[in-house]
């Protein structure tokens, strides 16, 4: 049993004590408690810290993702949670493997109406698949795109670009032509250590 | 009965029927009746015009994106009852730059103009937002002065929105007056934004460790200025407005939303607080000199657009009383945290000190880099919750910097508010919602 001394690091460890095993882990990084938490658990945990007196999170204020390639589960699936009532905030966390067949992670748009268009646009960007999810469409993107744009193994110019085609009078869609080449300056210091 | 005749009466009618409707309801009663003098006409019109064979659809409607009341590119499809909305489906993205993408391939200094961009009318609000996520991963406090200039600007940025937010509805609505009065103190606002830092708009003024530069002579006796006079322009707006009868009929009960609704839907700012959530990051979470000091949060009671216009009125006036108590504020001292591996040094130490020199070239182009780890640090800014979600893997660059606008929420509960409003409603409730699309779309 760690040591709890901020409020934060209480209602963590209250919650580990309460969901023993449907938390993974908890941490307080920066003095926000973060409760990592296996994708098919997510459902349930995000509706216990919903209804649970202790925490009333009663609002999903964003749902992210970090893409970390080198991982075999690359995604890291993040949301944050708001109590107003107790002023306190809550990220609960997830990894997932972005592959074929991967079941993903259950929709939470079931308990929080704003987890729609979040979860749509995580899917969206990487591909991360909502289980469950009422209408998981393309948001951000083009109609008719191709591809998750913030995984990290998306180039940042893409794969195509637009132009209006007079002759055909609507705009074409055509693969990327760049006259000078993508440069990536490397500025960090090669006698840091990272 | 009219859609079952005018169906009957061949596609010219119906062409024309769109055109022009009178005309096109005496030519279906001709037809009609030249129909009527042959049987085998008659069997064919009692066909035509029972119920059975014909099904009334719903009405489809594109609303935008170059529609003016669509508030830059939001293309909606509504779905229409008549003139009811039964569905509102807005298509997103139009706008869509990739902004996340690209800070991940700047440094951290770098990106945050890419800030001034997304909520293009409040633009040191998101700013702020970037700098305060920079600063905890940095772990350094800003000195007191930045603080000050800081929440003062802030709250003019909060003016600037809120009253280019009353003066669009307005004029969405079919007020134009308001407009004219406003934007003349936008534009002042907007000039001091041009004296502090040279843009109008995309200022990159509050930034990572303090404010770019220190305020110019003069500009707090302008400001102060601005605060005395502007109370009494928005009291002609109110005259106007508040008690009109056109603009109440428009705004009074259109757009409810619930205290528990607007929760769940993740809404934040004034959309939440109007269904009476006393909720303010200012008050609840404070950053900077908040804490300090004094001004009310206005609640609303119904949750109505009525409402809404009435508490952006008075956070506009409490803006002018915090900017005032910064103005009071202000002592002498530095405006940036005395770090040269974040901050810049003076132009004059970089002619005299080898140093200086050194710390300047490393800080432009290597940058700095904060410890691994991760935030989510969120602000009020004058649209809602603002949060940024930076994650720093140790290297110059963000590993990734999620944005969480507040008008995305908002967005997203539009087919909520709009549902069983009619289509005119729709653009009140898009104007209450205060939607940018730099910020939605990113």
């Amino acid at each position: 049993m760690s040591l709890a001394f901020t409020t934060a690091q209480k209602t963590l460890q209250s919650i580990k004590s309460m969901l023993p095993r449907l938390v993974t882990s908890g941490v307080v990084v920066a003095g926000e408690p973060t409760l990592y938490v296996e994708p098919a658990n997510v459902l349930t945990v995000c509706d216990f810290l919903k209804n649970h007196t202790g925490t009333r999170c009663k609002a999903l204020m964003d749902v992210t993702a970090i893409d970390v390639p080198t991982r075999e589960k690359r995604f890291e699936v993040a949301y944050q949670l708001l109590s107003v009532e107790h002023n306190s905030r809550m990220r609960v966390k997830t990894l997932v493997g972005g592959h074929e067949g991967d079941s993903g992670v259950p929709s939470l748009a079931g308990i929080f109406s704003s987890a729609n268009w979040l979860e749509r646009e995580v899917w969206d960007m990487y591909g991360i698949y909502f289980e469950g999810h009422p209408d998981l469409r393309r948001i951000l993107t083009d109609y008719g795109f191709q591809g998750h744009p913030l995984r990290k193994d998306f180039p940042l110019s893409g794969f195509v670009e637009c132009r209006y085609d007079p002759s055909k009078k609507r705009v074409v869609t055509e693969p990327l032509e760049l006259t000078q080449e993508f440069r990536q300056f490397e500025f960090l210091s090669p006698w840091k250590e990272k | 009965m009219a859609a079952v005749l005018l169906r009957s009466a061949g596609p010219a009618a119906r062409r024309l029927a769109r055109a022009q409707p009178h005309v096109a309801r005496g030519m279906v009663s001709e037809t009609l009746a030249l129909m009527k003098k042959s049987k085998k006409a008659a069997s064919m019109q009692r066909e035509l015009v029972s119920d059975e064979d014909f099904e009334i659809k719903n009405f489809t409607l594109n609303f935008g994106p170059q529609h003016p009341a669509a508030h830059g590119v939001l293309r909606q499809v509504l779905e229409l009852n008549g003139e009811t909305v039964i569905r509102a489906d807005p298509h997103i993205g139009l706008l869509h730059r990739g902004t996340e993408k690209l800070i991940e391939y700047k440094n951290y200094q770098q990106a945050l103009p890419y800030m001034d961009r997304l909520d293009y009318v409040s633009m040191m609000a998101s700013e702020h937002g970037y700098s305060l996520a920079v600063e905890k991963l940095l772990n350094i406090d800003v000195p007191r002065r930045a603080s000050v200039i800081r929440v003062m600007f802030l709250e003019i940025t909060r003016i600037l929105n809120h009253i280019g937010n009353v003066c669009w509805q307005g004029l969405d609505v079919g007020a134009t007056t308001p407009f004219f009065i406003g934007f003349e103190e936008r534009e002042k606002l907007m000039e001091f934004y041009e004296r502090v830092s040279g843009a109008r708009m995309h200022a990159a003024y509050i930034r990572p460790g303090g404010v770019t530069a220190d305020l110019p002579l003069g500009l707090c006796e302008d400001i102060y200025t601005f605060c005395e006079q502007f109370p009494g322009r928005l009291d002609e707006i109110e005259e106007l407005l508040t008690g009109n009868r056109i603009w109440k009929q428009r705004l009074v009960d259109v757009g409810v939303i619930s205290a528990a609704d607007a929760l769940d839907w993740g809404f934040s700012g004034v959309m939440l607080r109007g269904s009476g959530v006393a909720w303010d990051l200012r008050r609840a979470q404070p950053y900077e000199i908040y804490p300090e000091l004094e001004f009310d949060v206005p609640v609303g009671t119904k949750g109505d657009c009525y409402d809404r216009y009435l508490m952006r009125l008075e956070e506009m006036r409490q803006s002018v009383h915090i900017i005032v108590q910064c103005l009071n504020k202000l002592e002498p001292g530095p405006v940036r945290v005395d770090d040269k591996k974040v901050t810049p040094p003076a132009r004059e130490e970089m002619k005299e000190d080898m140093e200086s020199l050194i710390h300047h070239f490393k800080l432009f182009t290597e940058g700095y880099s904060p410890a691994p780890g991760e935030t989510y640090t969120a602000v009020e800014a004058p649209k809602g919750e603002f949060g940024i979600y930076m994650v720093s893997d140790g290297t110059n660059r963000p590993y990734r910097c999620h944005i969480r606008p507040p008008g995305f929420a908002h967005l997203a509960g539009l087919e909520k508010m709009s549902k069983g409003h009619m289509l005119a409603d729709v653009v009140t409730i898009i104007g209450t919602l205060d939607v940018v699309f730099g910020e939605i779309d990113r």
